[in-house]
């Protein structure tokens, strides 16, 4: 069969009902694992993703060790069930591989890991439901488990995707958008400093819209930031109340 | 699993020596910062192949190269042909490369290469089918990094973009009647349909100075890099940021800048070859 493009915005609205400049519900928890030192679990649509964090702890095999810093290791991987249609291999395909290294390369800058020298952080991101962003969903949720965890940062890590739909730039891209959309971008940064630690493009864009899609990405990342704040603020400051 | 790699250990002295230079506006090797460093092309090293470009960016050394096959479509583009990236560190280019398959930078390098070639839509996928739904072209193309002295995406894209345009598709006979193919590699006409050129431009961040094709000995003190995809009409066909560092918000006017300079540059230089 071959792919009919859909229409994905009709009207001005999307197919799921949004504007173009609007996230999906989102829903965050922290600590929801007994076991690591640190966990969330981010839902955003039908994309469900849980991060977990252990370390600062010793590194197996102590080959990796490096004098001055806490390594940072990073897994992501998607459950064998979580995409629609055929089961997925758990074996690593080549984009698992890359996207640990990308989500490892978008925490890195946030995380104080001179503090902890000999040491490796483990950063586990498990992807239970795939409906498009699930590397910029395992990114919002990774840091909030490395703040549960009680490692030192400069600032969360909030990620989002932009794109363009029809023609349209549009926020936070489910799995119909970015199969048939004409571009996904999947952005993250330290909101307060401003500083963009993942960028990726898949996809073409004329300069205007790359500007016009970063400042979209980035005030969408704001608003997950906030929630981010309000979900850790959840669980740490009610339940001392 | 990824894991933080070990950052080399630079002398003091190179380190600032090196500092002192970019500040100044000039790579180690005297050149501007937004300048290449000297690209040789040499065409047809390994004439087995049915294409093939060695790339010399200064002492980086890429080889690119592809192998036609016919085979059967993908299921979700049944009339389109099919190409293939894959990229590989070969030991020999680095003592701190290691045999093995292909680590996750090798990876990464070949789906950049990757994207940066079918989003764009370089090759005309949809004039390669056979016979459609069946048989269509196979693209291997093959990029092996062969000696490292930094910035390797861009080179490689380069060896990637000749390679492709270069090809010229082997004659083949469709036997009307059993539907069997019949490739006669010793005639080639027809070139392979490209739609457009791309190439790519990596901005390097080393402290609060960009800039671009680093040898080795700077690219291991850039925190972080960013490569662009450049298409022949000046738009934005890919990007990729790595590195343990950031951008600046502020930064990106000057990236999308430079990029597109650089890139109209080598896609020039990229056209000059393939006459």
């Amino acid at each position: 069969m071959k792919r009919e493009k859909p229409q994905l915005i009709i009207n001005g609205r999307r197919l799921d009902g949004r504007a173009p400049q609007d996230l999906r519900p989102i829903k965050i928890e922290v600590g929801v694992l007994k076991n690591a030192d640190g966990s969330a679990i981010v839902e955003i649509g039908n994309t469900k993703v849980l991060a977990a964090v252990y370390g600062p702890r010793e590194v197996v095999p102590k080959h990796q060790e490096q004098i001055d810093r806490a390594i940072i290791r990073c897994r992501y991987r998607m459950l064998s069930f979580s995409t629609p249609g055929e089961r997925k291999s758990p074996a690593p395909s080549r984009r698992e591989i890359e996207l640990s290294k990308v989500i490892r390369e978008a925490l890195e800058p946030a995380i104080l890991s001179y503090q902890f020298p000999r040491t490796a952080i483990d950063i586990y991101v498990e992807v239970i439901n795939a409906d498009g962003g699930t590397r910029t969903a395992g990114i919002t949720a990774a840091s909030l488990a490395l703040a549960d965890a009680g490692i030192p940062m400069l600032d969360l890590v909030a990620a989002v995707a932009v794109g363009k739909v029809n023609g349209v730039i549009v926020l936070d891209l489910n799995e119909v958008e970015d199969m048939y959309g004409e571009a996904d971008m999947p952005v993250a940064a330290m909101p307060s400093l401003k500083r963009i630690t993942m960028l990726q493009l898949n996809g073409v864009l004329t300069p205007d819209e790359f500007r016009q899609a970063l400042a979209l990405a980035l005030d969408g990342i704001n608003r997950i930031y906030q929630l981010q704040k309000d979900a850790l603020r959840r669980k740490y400051v009610e339940a001392s109340e | 699993m990824s894991v933080t790699p070990e950052t080399p250990i630079i002398p003091k002295v190179k380190r600032d020596a090196i500092l002192n230079v970019l500040s100044k506006g000039f790579h180690i090797d005297k050149r501007p910062l937004y300048s290449y460093r000297n690209i040789e092309i040499v065409k047809n090293v390994a004439p087995n192949a049915d294409s093939s470009v060695l790339v010399k960016l200064g002492h980086t050394q890429v080889l690119a190269g592809i192998k036609l096959e016919i085979g059967q479509p993908f299921p979700d583009n049944p009339d389109e042909g099919v190409l293939i990236v894959n990229a590989e560190y070969v030991p020999a280019a680095s003592p701190s490369f290691e045999p093995g398959p292909p680590d996750e930078n090798a990876i990464e390098l070949a789906r950049v290469i990757d994207r940066s070639l079918r989003e764009p839509r370089v090759v005309a996928l949809d004039k390669l089918a056979i016979i459609p739904g069946k048989k269509v072209w196979v693209i291997w193309l093959d990029i092996y990094i062969l000696d490292h002295d930094g910035n390797l995406v861009d080179a490689s894209m380069i060896g990637a973009m000749l390679a492709l345009a270069q090809l010229k598709l082997p004659r083949i006979d469709v036997d009307p009647n059993t539907g069997e193919i019949k490739i006669d590699k010793s005639q080639r006409e027809t070139p392979l349909p490209l739609n457009r050129y791309v190439a790519t431009v990596t901005v390097y961040k080393i402290e609060d100075i960009l800039l671009i094709d680093p040898t080795a000995e700077e690219e291991a003190m850039a925190t972080a890099s960013i490569t662009m995809a450049i298409t022949e009409e000046g738009n934005i066909g890919g990007i990729q940021k790595r590195g343990l560092g950031y951008f600046e918000e502020k930064e990106f006017d000057r990236i999308v800048e430079i990029s597109l300079s650089k890139g109209k540059e080598l896609i020039e230089l990229i056209k000059q070859y393939t006459k």
